[in-house]
């Protein structure tokens, strides 16, 4: 097996564009994680600035869903450690493990709406259990919520079978955002989508993401999408990130894996995972 | 491959199995039924199982009833025993019966719904999706499910009852000639409380159970639909055995001299 090109950089100045100050928001410490005999991840270290929007990128099966989950709490990681405004929350539990759970909001791949609830019940779902608001009060902030991702009132009463596929994103989204969170996760966003709703998602994700002052992470295949929404890339490959850059430098990395990735090249050095978990 | 090899993987995975239920029950109990509850969801699940089973539950009590009154009084004219038919049919329903049959028929039905629901939930990251909306998927899911399931199948097994005696009642009146006043009287006059509260003690394991089953084996659906599918079945047919299995350990407690 190759090692690893470790040409990490480091980040020295604020990004100017995003405005995001150099306080470090979310910090992963030589995070592992392996299910059964695969180690998944092996030993990541990430810094996230707060307000900034971080996209990861790398091949399939690569374990950057498995990090997104380690970071919110779904899943245990097996070493190293998950900082988050300067706690380690590596492995709370119980009362401290949903205190920081409320910090994020999460958009999950197929969106995974509650199809026995219409979408503002959805969308209301984590006021009315996580905050305990009553329920019209919730209906009229998911309404609210809906027209910032572009959604009439009239999809609040349908449920989320009736919706096509780019809707559903959408409704997730706002699902996400509505207790208007800190931190905000977003698993492929534009998978599955046309390029035309990819870029509107983008769009949302970009604009929504600021006017929440959130941190985003988010994970993609789609180079257009992280053109658009990323402030900082970083290359996950073989459980590890091997670069880290702002989007502006990804295309003179220096970095043969990520050329490859990003130029979408069937040759190179990346080893492409042949067996799924 | 070496049979030794074989037998150990299958008596390890059944060990493992095991203690992975255990460890669901432990958390089904104490996490999902401690507060926070969810009073609509608890509502919404008893109408499901209880009133959506009553259907099932009605007519599988009727026509057991009505072949319960027609074996015992063919058998019986063995025995010149036919008079006893009322209360044999009486006593067989509400004693064993009614809950058995009810509680098969609703693992049937419910465990699977249940099993289906719950497994496509956790393959498309809905349960995921609870626990980052602040909520616990124990509390919101499985707690709702297994108090609905000791609430309504002992309602379910008072009217299988009902039904199961009536059903024998017409068949022993019109096909078997009984006296109708004479029927009744044998039916009420051997049958005690216990007979019946027997019955509804069982009734309640065995809610327990096909809820339990059907959340457990929907929570650890794993690969897609196939996985779902095969959480559907394994929750039947687990829930079915264990209810057969208390069954008899509830028998043989509850009317041990």
């Amino acid at each position: 097996m190759s090692h690893s090109w470790s040409s990490k950089q480091t980040i020295g100045t604020p990004m100017a564009a995003s405005g995001s100050g150099s306080e470090v928001h979310i910090a992963l410490k030589g995070l592992r994680k392996a299910f059964g005999r695969k180690v998944v991840l092996d030993g990541v270290d990430l810094e996230v600035k707060r307000r900034s929007s971080l996209v990861v990128i790398g091949g399939s099966g690569t374990g950057k869903s498995v990090m997104l989950k380690c970071i919110i709490g779904l899943l245990e990681p097996d070493g190293g450690q998950v900082i988050i405004d300067g706690e380690e929350t590596t492995h709370l539990k119980g009362r401290d493990r949903d205190r920081v759970m409320r910090k994020f909001g999460m958009l999950f791949q197929s969106a995974a709406l509650f199809d026995s609830l219409p979408v503002w019940e959805n969308v209301a779902f984590g006021l009315i259990q996580g905050r305990g608001m009553r329920r019209r009060a919730a209906r009229e902030k998911a309404i609210e919520t809906l027209a910032k991702v572009g959604l009439g009132p009239e999809v609040a009463h349908l449920y989320p079978a009736e919706l096509s596929g780019g809707m559903q994103k959408r409704v997730g989204l706002a699902r996400a955002i509505a207790h208007e969170p800190e931190i905000i996760l977003l698993d492929e966003p534009t998978t599955g989508l046309d390029p035309i709703m990819a870029a509107v998602i983008d769009a949302l994700i970009v604009s929504t993401v600021k006017e929440v002052g959130a941190t985003a992470i988010s994970i993609t295949h789609d180079m257009a999408s992280v053109r658009r929404i990323a402030d900082e890339v970083a290359m996950i490959y073989q459980g590890r990130i091997i670069w880290h850059g702002p989007v502006s430098e990804i295309e003179h990395s220096g970095n043969p894996y990520v050329d490859q990735f990003i130029h979408g090249r069937a040759e190179g050095p990346i080893r492409m995972q042949l067996t799924k978990g | 491959m070496n049979p030794l090899a074989q037998i150990g993987r299958v008596v390890l995975h059944l060990f493992a199995e095991t203690g992975r239920l255990v460890f669901f029950i432990k958390d089904a109990v104490f996490i999902g039924l401690s507060p926070r509850w969810y009073p609509r969801q608890i509502l919404l699940q008893m109408i499901r199982m209880g009133y959506n089973s009553l259907p099932v539950v009605g007519l599988t009590a009727f026509f057991t009833g009505g072949v319960l009154a027609l074996q015992i009084y063919i058998g019986g004219t063995r025995f010149n025993a036919e008079s006893l038919v009322a209360s044999i049919v009486a006593l067989g329903i509400t004693r064993e019966l009614g809950p058995v049959l009810a509680g098969l028929m609703v693992a049937g039905r419910v465990a699977a719904a249940i099993a289906a629901e719950l497994g496509t939930m956790r393959v498309t990251e809905q349960i995921d999706a609870l626990v980052t909306l602040s909520t616990n998927p124990y509390r919101y899911l499985v707690g709702p499910r297994i108090l609905a399931g000791v609430i309504t199948l002992p309602l379910l097994v008072v009217i299988a009852d009902i039904i199961g005696i009536m059903g024998g009642y017409i068949v022993g009146t019109q096909s078997l000639g009984f006296n109708a006043g004479a029927y009744l009287k044998n039916t009420v006059d051997f049958l005690q409380v216990q007979d019946v509260t027997s019955g509804l003690v069982k009734s309640a394991v065995f809610g327990f159970i096909i809820a339990l089953m059907g959340c457990y084996h929907g929570f650890h659906s794993r690969g897609g639909a196939q996985g779902v599918g095969r959480a559907t079945t394994n929750a039947v047919v687990s829930s079915s055995i264990l209810i057969l299995a208390a069954n008899y350990v509830l028998t043989s407690l509850l009317f041990t001299e």
